[in-house]
């Protein structure tokens, strides 16, 4: 086992390398830093001296190998933009991306697992036809537009919420949480609702195909016969048994809610990395952009390692082969 | 553009106002400051921020106008020499007393290589101490731009550098300095706190010299990159005023009760350039032509543009058409010299005929997408324009870090017509001049694309640096504005305007012309 997550975590390295060579080869693209840095007045001696300190002028290769020679000891450089190093940039901004994307993971799986499980139970249902239409708009609409939308209703027509940012936040060691303060609280609902509706739908009927194929399981037959109350065969039996998929797909989806909070982050303002990135981008901020996608490389490699791991817990027969070898 | 129309439906909503302080001022525009040193960068949100916390010898008020401000008084005192009085009592922020060293030690270190606001110095040769509050600048020619510069020159505390070993400029991409997140000027407001990319807040100076002529307790400073998210925080309350407003939800905020636009011209001028250097056109490989170097050409191009259509469809009405390369409250803007070359498809066909191109040419128009209002819009509207009158014109619209990348020095020049905008930053009619319409003298040419030179204007340029004589001085600036004029060596478009919006806690605000807030003049109800 540990084996195992030990290679899995080696293969994470030639991940992001691989990320940051591909990344590295794109900043070619992106223009020419030097500009958003030095102002319109800059003399081309002021330019040249800048772009020569930054090492811009340097081949490719050149530029490549000096950031994977100084991120392997941790240091990925300082952010043009901000005039602060690129770890403590994306430190600062990690705690508010986390909590966002978990709130939205926490209730995605909290609305969504059980909307389908009631949607597979009452197939035919007027409830469950009135949230798989509705669920069809959460699943087709893009976020930035489901983000205005709930500014529109909740910030402007109805004042409840805020507009934008985090609201106040309560400092826990180098943690700043949302969760334990009242305006911090209100700031995260629309946030967190925008980025979790996708994934929300997507468990929805995601579990509600599960629940109605396993239903029809002969397992299940054989529970009603021997009496068993209803809530035992949906929730002990056919439940259990569509969880494995909706792992996978959990797991996965939050390296995707953690690479979509950038939109949700952008139409907020709420201040984590995914926005940090988009105006890395705007500003050609290279050691941000570089640092940036590296980190997301690793958390998705990070992801799918947990998945497979869970799968371990869930699923006895995976445990089996390692369980007999114990013995 | 989904996310925009859908914005005139959130924009007939009522207003929300939330609780806060009675008078704290929440003000939000595109972007965040880069920085707090105020020699490091060069760039409009930052200088406007810096201007609340420190100050200069003089201060640039909202109407443009010069006023003291750590100098009381200055008089000339040979063709070199200016003589300051320096006001007397003024205490930095963490107390110490403003002196004559304050002063010398700022210039010492706003010339450092890495400073990006050494143009701003560039005439003075050094200061002189004659006493604790009296200094005589001495210019190393005599320079008529010497005041207009003074406002951006702030002024730093020589104890405070000193004591935190922040003398040093750097630019913040290779050392995190003190200078840069720390702040200790004279200025109306103090630095209580500032998160990047999330708020700035200032508080006003209790022991600032003057008297404040705005009554907030606070401000705050929030930057929201999302045209539609800025325009729902001043609808919901978030905050009391927004910069910019996107040009179509101006009238609807105007029918939201609540919330009001203010609009107003901007000092920036836009304009289209051409190659007039390359012996042959980027477009034209092989046939060894550069049709711009021909002036009927340019003047073809001139008057194919409908810049009144522009100004009412793209827009909005919210822009200035202009014939100048400077806007009005520039130094040396000429209004009888601001009017344009007729728009006349027909002349412009008759033009390209004669210059020997009856079938056109083949040639790119170079355009920023995300730098000025409507850049892409506007060169949308260029391009049928263009056709019109036969050119076989292709539109290259893109985010602007590559927009001037290409156009610039960095790709040689890669360019044979493109868009750009230029606000002087000294206010002054010779600014223009040097960056953009001559070519030959150190620094000069900058954001010259097209390399636009004429012996005439090159000379007359150099002249008006030094003449002291404010009419000889603006019969030269005429001078050369008339022969790049005829020679159309650029064609300027309009001044695009101010578009603001305030919410209902705001009485007053000053809408300065460079789009900033000096929060000086902010009264709240």
């Amino acid at each position: 086992m540990l084996a195992y997550v030990v290679r899995r975590l080696l293969q994470s390295i030639l991940v992001m390398l691989a990320v940051a060579f591909i990344a590295f080869s794109l900043f070619n693209f992106v223009g020419d830093p030097v500009n958003n840095m030095v102002g319109v007045e800059a003399t081309n001696e002021e330019r040249e001296r800048v772009a020569e300190a930054l090492g811009l002028n340097d081949p490719f290769p050149v530029q490549f190998a000096r950031f994977v020679g100084n991120a392997v000891q941790g240091d990925f450089g300082m952010s043009y933009r901000l005039s602060i190093p690129v770890e403590e940039a994306i430190a600062s901004r990690l705690p508010a991306t986390l909590e966002l994307v978990f709130v939205a993971a926490v209730l995605a799986l909290l609305v969504g697992v059980p909307l389908g499980v009631y949607t597979g139970l009452h197939r035919d249902g007027f409830v469950s036809r009135v949230l798989l239409t509705v669920s069809l708009i959460g699943i087709s609409l893009p976020t930035f537009l489901i983000g205005i939308l709930l500014i529109l209703i909740f910030s402007v027509w109805l004042g409840w919420l805020p507009s934008f940012g985090r609201g106040e936040v309560v400092k826990i060691g180098g943690w700043e949480s949302n969760l334990l303060s009242w305006t911090g609280f209100k700031s995260i609902i629309l946030p967190s609702i925008t980025l979790c509706l996708f994934q929300l739908t997507l468990l929805m009927r995601l579990v509600r195909a599960e629940m109605m194929e396993v239903l029809r399981a002969d397992y299940i037959k054989f529970a009603r016969a021997r009496g068993l109350t209803n809530r035992a065969v949906h929730f002990g039996h056919a439940l259990k048994n569509t969880l494995v998929p909706v792992i996978t797909i959990t797991g996965l989806q939050i390296g995707s809610l953690i690479a979509f909070a950038i939109i949700t982050e952008t139409v907020f303002q709420w201040p984590g990395m995914g926005l940090l990135f988009l105006q890395a981008i705007q500003f050609v901020d290279i050691p941000v952009m570089a640092a940036y996608l590296c980190l997301v490389a690793f958390i998705f490699v990070v992801i799918n390692l947990f998945v497979d791991l869970l799968y371990y817990a869930i699923d006895p027969r995976l445990r089996l082969d390692g369980g007999t070898r114990a013995h | 553009m989904r996310l925009k129309s859908l914005m005139a439906a959130m924009l007939a909503a009522t207003v929300a106002s939330g609780a806060v302080a009675a008078k704290e001022f929440r003000y939000s525009t595109s972007g965040d400051l880069l920085g707090l040193d105020p020699y490091i960068n060069n760039e409009g949100p930052t200088n406007t921020m810096k201007s609340n916390l420190y100050e200069g010898l003089i201060h640039r008020s909202y109407d443009l106008s010069l006023h003291p401000a750590l100098a009381t008084d200055w008089k000339q005192t040979d063709p070199l020499t200016w003589r300051f009085n320096l006001r007397k009592g003024v205490k930095f922020h963490n107390g110490n007393p403003f002196t004559a060293d304050d002063v010398l030690i700022s210039l010492d270190r706003i010339r450092l290589p890495k400073s990006n606001m050494t143009f701003v110095v560039t005439s003075i040769d050094k200061i002189v101490k004659i006493d604790d509050h009296t200094i005589d600048i001495v210019t190393k020619f005599p320079d008529p731009t010497l005041l207009l510069n003074l406002p951006n020159f702030w002024i730093m505390d020589k104890e405070w550098l000193e004591a935190n070993n922040a003398f040093d400029v750097e630019e913040g991409a290779t050392v995190k300095t003190f200078a840069n997140l720390n702040v200790n000027g004279t200025g109306p407001f103090m630095l209580e706190e500032r998160v990047p990319d999330t708020r700035t807040v200032l508080v006003p100076n209790p022991n600032w010299w003057g008297t404040p002529e705005h009554n907030i307790t606070k401000a705050v400073f929030t930057p929201i990159g999302n045209d539609s998210t800025r325009v729902a925080a001043l609808l919901s309350g978030d905050v009391d005023l927004i910069y910019p407003v996107p040009l179509q939800d101006i009238r609807r905020l105007e029918s939201t009760p609540g919330v009001k636009p203010l609009e107003g011209p901007e000092l920036r001028t836009i304009f289209l350039g051409f190659d007039q250097h390359r012996d042959e056109l980027l477009d034209m490989p092989g046939s060894g032509k550069n049709p711009f170097k021909d002036v009927r050409v340019r003047k073809a191009f001139y008057q194919a543009i409908d810049i009144n259509a522009i100004k009412r469809v793209v827009m909005r009405n919210a822009a200035t058409p202009t014939g100048l390369m400077i806007a009005p409250g520039i130094n040396g803007f000429q209004p009888d010299m601001n009017d344009r070359l007729p728009y006349d498809p027909e002349a412009a066909k008759k033009l390209l005929a004669e210059a020997g191109y009856p079938n056109g040419f083949p040639v790119t128009l170079d355009c920023p997408n995300d730098r000025y209002v409507n850049d892409e819009a506007i060169c949308l509207a260029v391009v049928p324009m263009i056709k019109r009158i036969g050119i076989d014109i292709k539109l290259n619209a893109q985010t602007k870090s590559l927009h001037f990348q290409k156009i610039g020095r960095k790709e040689n020049w890669n360019t044979s017509f493109y868009m750009l905008g230029w606000t002087p930053g000294s206010y002054d009619a010779h600014n223009p001049l040097q960056q953009l319409m001559t070519l030959d003298g150190d620094g000069q040419g900058t954001w010259n694309c097209g390399r636009y030179t004429n012996a005439r204007v090159e000379e007359l340029t150099d002249m008006i640096a030094g003449e002291t004589d404010v009419e000889k001085r603006n019969a030269m600036i005429r001078e050369a504005f008339q022969i790049h004029k005829d020679e159309v060596g650029h064609i300027p478009l309009h001044q695009q305007a101010l578009a603001w919006g305030v919410g209902a806690r705001v009485k007053d605000v000053k809408q300065r012309p460079q789009n900033d807030v000096d929060l000086r003049y902010v009264i709240m109800n």
